[in-house]
C-alpha cells in the first residue's frame, strides 16, 4: 500500500482530516511567533523609553481611529536614504509599550516615527486643518474637525488600566493621575510638575491656540510631538545592541 | 408559532443593544449600539410580520437546503458591487484629496470600509454559499442542523453591517484586515463556530466514502481562520461599556502576530477557500474530471503547511529579528511551487474540453482566474526576497500585487461560480444573457490588466525616487515631489478599478433578470455551433 493510498484513510474520516490540517497549520506560528516572547535579543534594552503619558495616548487613540497608519508608516528601515530622510533607524525597543504597533505597510505619506520635535506645534495644526495650506502637493484629508471636538473622557485612568494588565507598566501613581495629568499637560497655566516627573520629556502646555478646552487636536499634536523623541541617539550606542 | 424563538431572542438582544447605546462610556460607543439596535429591531419587525400560527408545514428533508445558499449569492454580489465601489471612491481620493468628507468619510476611515467588504463581505459570502452549495453536492447530504445555516448566514451579515459602520464611526483595533473592534469580533467568533459546526456536521453525515478534494480546501479555510481571528484579536477592552480595547501584545510581538495573520486571511481566506471553489466548479462547468488526484493531494498538504510561515516577509528590514525575518522569506519562495501546484490542476483539467474557451465565457472567466492565480503566486515569492522587498515595501507596488490577486484571482472566480450557480439555484434553463458575461469578463480582464500595470510603474518609480542620489550625495527628491508624480497613475487607477466595477454591475444585471425569470433573446455565442453544417 502506497503512500498515496494511506491517504483515504484521512479521505474518509472528517475528524482526522480537522485534527490533521488544524496541526499542519500551526507549526509555522509555533516557531516563528513564541520565541519573540522569550528570547531576550529580541528587544534591546534602551534608556528613555517609558509608557505614554495620559494626553499622548489620548492622541494616539486618535490617531489609531482615523487610520493614519493606512497611510504612514513609523518603522525607519536601515537604508542610507531613509536613514537621512527621517533620522536613526527604528529599535525594537521604541515601539515595546504600542498595544498595538504602529509600524503600517504603506508609505502614501512619509514616515513618521520620529516627526517628534520636527515642525512647531502652529504647523502641524494647520496642516491638520488643511494639509495642502502648508504642503502643496500633499493629498492628505483634513482634519480640521479635531479642533472643535473636546476630548471625552469620562474616566481615562481606565485606559492605564487595560495598557497595564496586558504588560505596560504603569504605577498605581499614574493611574490615579490619570484625569488631571491628562488636563495638565494640556493647560499652560496648571501645575504640571507631577506630569513631568511621572512621565519623563513629557511636553506642556496648550497645541491647537485654544487653552480654554482640551480638544482632539492638543492629543493628537502632543502624540505626534513625542513621537521618536524618547531615546537619545546621542548617547545610544548603536555596536552595544548590535544583534 | 413560526419564528417564535428567534423573535424572542431578537427582542432581548435589539434590548440589550439599547441599554448598551444608553450606557456607553463614549459617543462613537453609543452610536454604534444604536446602528446594532436598529440592525437588530428591524431584523425583528420583519420576522413579526412573516409570523404566522399556522402549524408549519413540514421540511422535505430529502432535499439539499438552498435558501441560504440563494441568499448568499444576492449578499455576494450585493456587497461585492458596494466593496468595489467603496474602492474607486478612495482611488479617486487619492487622485482628488477634496472628495475627502470629514469625519466619516475620510480615505483613513473608508479603506477599511473597501478591504473589509470585499474581502470578508464580497469573498466571505461567495465562500459561504458556495461552501455550502459544494459540501451537500459532494456529499450527498443536506445541511447539518435545520436553521443553524440561517443563522449563520444572517449573523455573517450582521458582522459585516456592524464592522462596516464602526469604521465610519472610527471604532477600529488598526489591525489591516482585522480592523474591527472586540465586540464584533466576539459575535464573528461564535458566527465562525456555528459555521464550523454547520459545514463539519454536514460532511460527517455524508453519503459518499470519501470526502471531495474541495471540501479539504473549505474545511482546512474554516478552521485554519478560527486560530488566526482568535490569536490575533486578543485584547483588553477599557470598559466593557466602551468600544476602545488594547492589544495583548506590543510592538515587534504584536506585529509579527498581525501579519502571521493578515498574510494567512490571503493564505486561507484568499486561497485555500477559494481553492475549494475552483476543486468544485471549473471540473463542472468543463465537464472534465480533475486533472490529476495525486497532485492534489500533494499541494494541499504543502500549500497549508507552508504559507503560515510566510507571515514574515511583511517586516523585512524592520525591527522584527533577522532570524524571523529569513525564515520567512524561505517559506515564502517555497510555497511558489504549491501554488503552482493548484493552478496547474485547474488549468489541466481542461485537457481536452480547451475548445470551450471560445465558446463558454464562463470557463473563460474561470481559466482568466487560474491564471492570475499563477500570476500573482509567482509575483508574490518575488517580492518577499529582502532584496525586491526593499524597493517594493511601502509602495504602490504591493497594492498592485494585492489587486491582481483579488480581482483576477478571487474575483473572477467568484463570478465564475456564481454565473454557474444562480440558474441552477432558481431552477432557470440558463443565464439571462452569456453575453453580457462576455462584456463582464473583458471589461473585468482589462480592468486588472490597467490597475496591475499603473502600479507597477507608480510603485517602482515611487521607491526609485525615494533612494535617488545626486552626484554630491543628496537625495534628489523631497517626500512631497514623490507624492505629487503619483497623481496621473492614480487617475489612470481609478480608470481600470471603475471598469471592473462597471463588470460587476453588468453581472448584477444580469443576475437580477435571471432570478426574475427572463432571457435575453440574442445570437449564440460564435463556434457554439459549428459555422458550416455538412450537405444533406
Amino acid at each position: 500500500m502506497g503512500l498515496m493510498d494511506k491517504h483515504a484513510i484521512i479521505e474518509k474520516n472528517a475528524t482526522l482530516l480537522l485534527v490533521g490540517s488544524l496541526l499542519v497549520v500551526t507549526v509555522g506560528g509555533i516557531v516563528e511567533i513564541a520565541p519573540l516572547f522569550y528570547l531576550d535579543n529580541t528587544i534591546e534594552k534602551v534608556e528613555g523609553m517609558r509608557p505614554y503619558s495620559p494626553l499622548e495616548l489620548a492622541g494616539r487613540n486618535i490617531y489609531v481611529r482615523e487610520g493614519c497608519y493606512l497611510c504612514h508608516s513609523q518603522m525607519i528601515r536601515p537604508f542610507r536614504d531613509e536613514v537621512e530622510r527621517y533620522g536613526h533607524y527604528s529599535l525594537a525597543a521604541e515601539s515595546m509599550y504600542d498595544h498595538p504597533f504602529q509600524w503600517g505597510s504603506k508609505r502614501t505619506g512619509p514616515d513618521l516615527a520620529r516627526v517628534g520635535n520636527r515642525y512647531s506645534n502652529e504647523w502641524h495644526v494647520q496642516h491638520l486643518m488643511d494639509p495642502r495650506s502648508v504642503v502643496p502637493e500633499s493629498i492628505m484629508p483634513r482634519y480640521a474637525f479635531l479642533k472643535d471636538a473636546p476630548i471625552e473622557v469620562k474616566d481615562f485612568s481606565t485606559h492605564l488600566v487595560a495598557n497595564a494588565r496586558v504588560g505596560v507598566p504603569y504605577s498605581d501613581d499614574m493611574i490615579a493621575h490619570a484625569n488631571a495629568d491628562l488636563m495638565a499637560q494640556a493647560d499652560p497655566n496648571a501645575d504640571a510638575s507631577g506630569v513631568e516627573k511621572r512621565y519623563p520629556k513629557a511636553k506642556v502646555g496648550d497645541r491647537d491656540g485654544n487653552p480654554q478646552q482640551v480638544t482632539e487636536m492638543d492629543a493628537l499634536v502632543a502624540y505626534l510631538q513625542m513621537l521618536g523623541t524618547l531615546v537619545d541617539f546621542k548617547t545610544y550606542d548603536d555596536a552595544a545592541g548590535y544583534r | 408559532m413560526k419564528f417564535g424563538t428567534e423573535i424572542v431572542v431578537l427582542s432581548l438582544f435589539a434590548f440589550a443593544a439599547l441599554v448598551a447605546a444608553g450606557f456607553g462610556v463614549e459617543g462613537p460607543f453609543r452610536q454604534h449600539m444604536g446602528v446594532l439596535f436598529f440592525a437588530v429591531a428591524g431584523f425583528t419587525a420583519i420576522l413579526l410580520r412573516n409570523t404566522d400560527f399556522k402549524p408549519a408545514a413540514p421540511i422535505d428533508t430529502s432535499v439539499y437546503m438552498d435558501g441560504p445558499i440563494r441568499y448568499g449569492a444576492i449578499a455576494t454580489v450585493f456587497w461585492g458591487v458596494v466593496g468595489m465601489l467603496v474602492g474607486v471612491i478612495i482611488a479617486l481620493q487619492l487622485a482628488y484629496p477634496h472628495l475627502n468628507i470629514q469625519p466619516w468619510f475620510n480615505f483613513g476611515r473608508l479603506r477599511p470600509l473597501h478591504t473589509s467588504g470585499v474581502v470578508f463581505a464580497f469573498g466571505g459570502n461567495a465562500l459561504l454559499c458556495t461552501s455550502l452549495y459544494v459540501v451537500q453536492r459532494t456529499c450527498r447530504a443536506r445541511l447539518f442542523g435545520g436553521k443553524l445555516a440561517w443563522f449563520v448566514f444572517w449573523g455573517y451579515q450582521l458582522f459585516i453591517v456592524m464592522a462596516a459602520t464602526g469604521y465610519l464611526l472610527g471604532i477600529t483595533e488598526a489591525r489591516e484586515y482585522a480592523e474591527p473592534e472586540w465586540y464584533v469580533d466576539l459575535w464573528l467568533t461564535i458566527v465562525w463556530v456555528a459555521y464550523l459546526i454547520l459545514f463539519l456536521g454536514t460532511i460527517l453525515k455524508r453519503k459518499e466514502p470519501h470526502i471531495y478534494v474541495a471540501n479539504w480546501f473549505y474545511l482546512s479555510f474554516i478552521v485554519t481562520i478560527a486560530m488566526l481571528h482568535v490569536v490575533n484579536n486578543l485584547s483588553m477592552p477599557a470598559s466593557f461599556l466602551g468600544s476602545k480595547s488594547y492589544s495583548a501584545f506590543s510592538g515587534v510581538q504584536d506585529a509579527l502576530t498581525q501579519w502571521w495573520y493578515g498574510h494567512n486571511a490571503v493564505g486561507f481566506f484568499l486561497t485555500a477557500g477559494f481553492l475549494g471553489m475552483m476543486y468544485y466548479f471549473v471540473p463542472k462547468q468543463a465537464n472534465r474530471p480533475v486533472y490529476s488526484y495525486r497532485l492534489s493531494i500533494v499541494h494541499f498538504w504543502a500549500i497549508i503547511f507552508l504559507y503560515i510561515w510566510a507571515g514574515p516577509h511583511h517586516l523585512h528590514y524592520t525591527a522584527l529579528p533577522d532570524w524571523a525575518q529569513t525564515l520567512g522569506m524561505a517559506f515564502s519562495i517555497m510555497l511558489w511551487m504549491p501554488s503552482w501546484g493548484g493552478m496547474i490542476n485547474g488549468l489541466m483539467t481542461l485537457s481536452g474540453a480547451w475548445d470551450k474557451l471560445r465558446t463558454d465565457p464562463i470557463i473563460r472567466m474561470m481559466v482568466m482566474a487560474v491564471a492570475f492565480y499563477g500570476m500573482s503566486t509567482f509575483e508574490g515569492p518575488i517580492m518577499s526576497i529582502k532584496t525586491v522587498n526593499s524597493l517594493s515595501h511601502y509602495t504602490d507596488w504591493t497594492i498592485g500585487h494585492v489587486h491582481s490577486g483579488a480581482l483576477g484571482w478571487v474575483g473572477m472566480i467568484s463570478f465564475g461560480a456564481i454565473y454557474y450557480m444562480v440558474p441552477k439555484l432558481w431552477n432557470r434553463e440558463r443565464l439571462y444573457s452569456l453575453r453580457l458575461v462576455t462584456w463582464h469578463f473583458w471589461l473585468a480582464t482589462l480592468g486588472i490588466v490597467v490597475y496591475a500595470a499603473v502600479m507597477w510603474v507608480s510603485g517602482i518609480m515611487q521607491g526609485l525616487m525615494w533612494r535617488e542620489y545626486d552626484e554630491q550625495g543628496f537625495l534628489v527628491y523631497s517626500f512631497a515631489e514623490t507624492v505629487a508624480a503619483m497623481h496621473p497613475f492614480y487617475v489612470m487607477r481609478a480608470i481600470g478599478g471603475a471598469m471592473y466595477l462597471t463588470g460587476a454591475l453588468l453581472m448584477a444585471w444580469n443576475v437580477t433578470m435571471t432570478i426574475l425569470g427572463h432571457q435575453r433573446e440574442e445570437r449564440p455565442m460564435p463556434g457554439s455551433e459549428p459555422a458550416l453544417r455538412p450537405a444533406e
